[in-house]
């Protein structure tokens, strides 16, 4: 049977979807919306930083953070492939999405280590 | 006017009203690329557009090839690119087409034999390469009786039953216009149907064939196949619930190599 590593990728870009849809809107609308417009007294730099630090928190943030930028990396994989039709580029493509969310992931990982 | 003998007592709808049908041309003998021909046809009220065109083959133009049997949307065979949409021309209405002209196309994504008859000889070799049929480790013997089944287990695969081999889907799937390869959607449908029969155990050799590039990984769920399917089979619904298990095997055969399959 020939292997293929399409399901890892697919459960990832899944997993991304599901939770930037979930969650990315909350994010947004109370750091978007709600605070600079007063709607919600904004808080405290220090206070911020803490709840940040905390394990569970920097947990939430890198799943977050990584799995959207693999959302985002299979998607746009098949947006080049099928959408421009770039078939015969399809192993540049693929580490050029997949290597840019793992770019991210080692640089969201390093920012919420080093908070 | 007189009456068409074909609609039996098909009304007229406003007195003499016609409508034109621009319909696809390829006479393989007689020309190199294919061409649109315009015919005239009375609009009747209950008339769908394969009654037109029947119309034009018994009283204008009995060049015309195209294929149909039922007309009642059983049989599958009479699906064509109407107006650019996939649709089987025995359930789209002349009325809700109107004031035209109504263009009538081979199904998109296949080869064309002659006029709006499409060669579908890929779909025929990739549905039985999927073994759409129970497959049993040990069949019982015919005193053991029949598999007996709840309804439960019935309703878990009779949706994906109901396909009628209509190829609207492929016509409709972009993914299968780009890529021939790509097993399709109403093949994995139809694996799907048995897969999830609980009579079944075939679902490891289905694998073999559909849990690969060419097969549910090339679906990129744009679900066009489950807006054309005249039957309601949702054939990306089964595309992606194909992907679901085949991605907890996935995991299941990397994190615990010896538990076998």
């Amino acid at each position: 049977m020939k292997t293929t590593i399409e399901p890892f990728w697919w459960s990832l870009f899944g997993a991304g979807g599901t939770l930037a849809a979930l969650f990315i809107p909350i994010t947004l609308i109370i750091n978007g919306l709600a605070i600079p417009l007063g709607w919600l007294d904004a808080p405290a730099y220090e206070n911020v930083l803490q709840l940040a630090r905390h394990p569970l928190a920097r947990t939430y943030l890198f799943l977050l953070i990584s799995l959207s930028f693999y959302h985002w990396a299979h998607r746009f994989r098949f947006t080049l492939y099928d959408g421009l039709q770039l078939k015969h580029l399809n192993l540049l493509i693929a580490v050029i999405c997949y290597g840019g969310a793992t770019v991210g992931t080692i640089a969201a990982g390093y920012t919420l280590i080093n908070l | 006017m007189a009456v068409d003998s074909l609609a039996g007592n098909a009304a007229v709808v406003a007195g003499g009203e016609m409508v034109t049908l621009e319909v696809f041309r390829y006479r393989p003998e007689e020309e190199t690329e294919p061409v649109y021909q315009a015919y005239e046809v009375p609009v009747h009220k209950d008339w769908v557009v394969l009654d037109a065109l029947n119309h034009i083959k018994d009283h204008l133009d009995g060049t015309l090839s195209f294929r149909w049997s039922c007309r009642m949307g059983v049989c599958g065979s009479c699906g064509m690119m109407v107006n650019g949409d996939a649709t089987l021309t025995c359930a789209t209405f002349v009325e809700s087409l109107l004031p035209g002209p109504i263009r009538v196309g081979p199904l998109e994504n296949f080869p064309v034999v002659r006029d709006l008859i499409i060669e579908m000889n890929d779909f025929m070799e990739k549905l039985e390469s999927v073994k759409p049929w129970i497959i049993r480790d040990e069949e019982k013997s015919l005193e053991d009786g029949a598999y007996l089944q709840t309804p439960a287990q019935l309703a878990d695969f009779k949706q994906f039953s109901m396909c009628i081999n209509c190829l609207l889907c492929y016509a409709a799937c972009p993914v299968y216009g780009l890529e021939p390869s790509f097993t399709g959607p109403a093949v994995i449908a139809l694996a799907q149907r048995y897969n999830l029969d609980s009579r079944d155990q075939g679902a490891g050799e289905r694998n073999a064939i559909l849990n690969t590039d060419e097969g549910i990984w090339q679906c990129t769920l744009v679900g066009e196949c489950s807006v054309v399917c005249p039957k309601d089979v949702d054939p990306a619904a089964a595309i992606q619930r194909y992907k679901v298990s085949s991605t907890l095997q996935w995991y299941q055969k990397l994190l615990m190599p010896w538990s076998g399959k």
